[in-house]
Parts: C-alpha cells; structure tokens; sequence
C-alpha cells in the first residue's frame, strides 16, 4: 500500500485524566481537488481523499465519509473520553487506495 | 408515494433545494426516517469570505452510551454541484456527538445536517449562509 503525500497532523494532549474529555484535532496537507475547479486554464483531475478512521488501542471511535464538499487540506476535530491510557491512531485513505497515517499516545492517570 | 411528498416537503424547508440529486442523497442517508428538528445545533458563519474554507461545527445531544447515541451525521449543501458533502461515523468511545470541520461551499445557501441515533431516529438542523466567493468551481 502506498503512502498519501502531505504531512498529517495530530493535536490531542499528552496527559489526561480518567473520564476527562479531550480535544482530537485532525490535519493533513491535501488539495481535495474537486475535478470541477476552473480558472482559465484545464482543471485540475479529481484527486480526494475520501476516508478518514479514528481508533483508539485499534477499535473504531470515529469515521468520515468525504466527498468533494471537505476543504483543501482536510480539517476535523471530534473528542474522546479515556478511562485508561490509549494509543490514538488516524488515518486517512485517497481514492487511489493511498493511506497516510498519524498516531499518538495519552498517558491517563 | 408518501415518502416522495415527505422528502419534498423535507428539502422546501432548504432554500435553493429542489434538485431530485438532493432528494436521492437524503434518501440514501437515511432512508425511511422522518427527520425531526431540534436536538442538533449547526454552527456556521452568517458570512464566509471564502467559500473554499467554511467553518462548520456540529453539536448532537446525546450521552454517547453503548445504548443510546448518535451513530451517523450527514452535512449536505444543496447548492454546490454535488449535495452530499460528508457522513460522519460515531461510536461510543466518543465523548460527545460533536465535529467541527471546514467545507467547501459554492453559493448562497442553507447547510442541513442529519443525525441519526442508534434507535433509528433522525434529528434535523440547518444554517443559511453567505458566500463572498464560491468555494466549489474556482
């Protein structure tokens, strides 16, 4: 499997405390072109990312379905509450099949 | 038939509504149910300078529990060239039926979102918005 280009980002805070909601946001470097887009010249073939999972310790917390209506460098803050400490893990999937990853650690206690 | 006056009467509630694209997202979406309003805020500009880059944010009541959450949310925008702009997935592990995210938004229109809970009820909220400048064809 090939890896997306554009860099993901994570903001999600290191440390939490039991029960305690926290804030996940979400970024990566994407143009989410629309295949629509003109301005004088030929546009720019589609090219979306069309996918994006949330997981905490492995198991489904979060999902999107994109379609041309996301942003350009797509953009998505959810929240979780931990009970224990947790390995948040995001991806997201272009409509080649191209996934970029992100991961991050909360220490909860 | 009656769902077909449903949906129409469902999408004359939206301004700029009316396209049969819109009604076969919606139906697709969420299928038999009968959207109520209330029990969602949708929170966007009165006025997005750039329509590439609207803020949106996404605010269902719900505790979330194995039992009783919001399991989807689905954001349309009538007006741009393609209705459907993004289904969220929920489970419980989540904190709070809320998303916040930026879309791309065409022209003068109201946003509609779609939650639908675990027990199949469909709740409605939507937002008329401005448009400095088209985010969809530019």
């Amino acid at each position: 499997m090939s890896t997306l280009p554009g860099t993901p980002r994570l903001r999600i805070p290191a440390r939490a405390k039991p029960g305690e909601v926290i804030e996940l946001r979400m970024l990566i470097d994407h143009p989410m072109e629309t295949g629509l887009r003109h301005d004088g010249s030929a546009a720019p073939p589609r090219d979306l990312i069309e996918r994006l999972e949330v997981r905490r310790d492995g198991a489904l917390v979060f999902a999107a379905d994109l379609g041309r209506g996301t942003s350009p460098n797509p953009y998505h803050v959810v929240f979780l509450r931990l009970e224990r400490s947790a390995e948040i893990t995001v991806s997201w999937t272009d409509a080649r099949g191209r996934i970029a990853r992100a991961a991050a650690r909360v220490a909860v206690g | 038939m009656r769902r077909r006056v449903f949906l129409a009467a469902s999408l004359a509630l939206v301004p700029w509504a009316g396209q049969a694209a819109d009604a076969t997202a919606l139906e697709a979406a969420i299928g038999d149910a009968v959207p109520v309003e209330g029990g969602i805020e949708l929170r966007v500009p009165a006025v997005a300078e750039n329509g590439a880059q609207v803020p949106l944010a996404i605010v269902a009541d719900s505790a979330m529990t194995a039992e009783d959450h919001v399991a989807a949310i689905h954001v349309f925008a009538p007006g741009n060239p393609t209705p459907g702009v993004a289904s969220f997935h929920l489970f419980p592990g989540l904190a709070r039926a809320e998303v916040h995210t930026r879309i791309r938004v065409a022209e003068e229109q109201a946003i509609l979102v779609l939650a639908v809970h675990a027990n199949g009820t469909v709740r409605r909220a939507s937002a008329a918005l401005k448009v400095t400048r088209g985010g969809c064809l530019s």
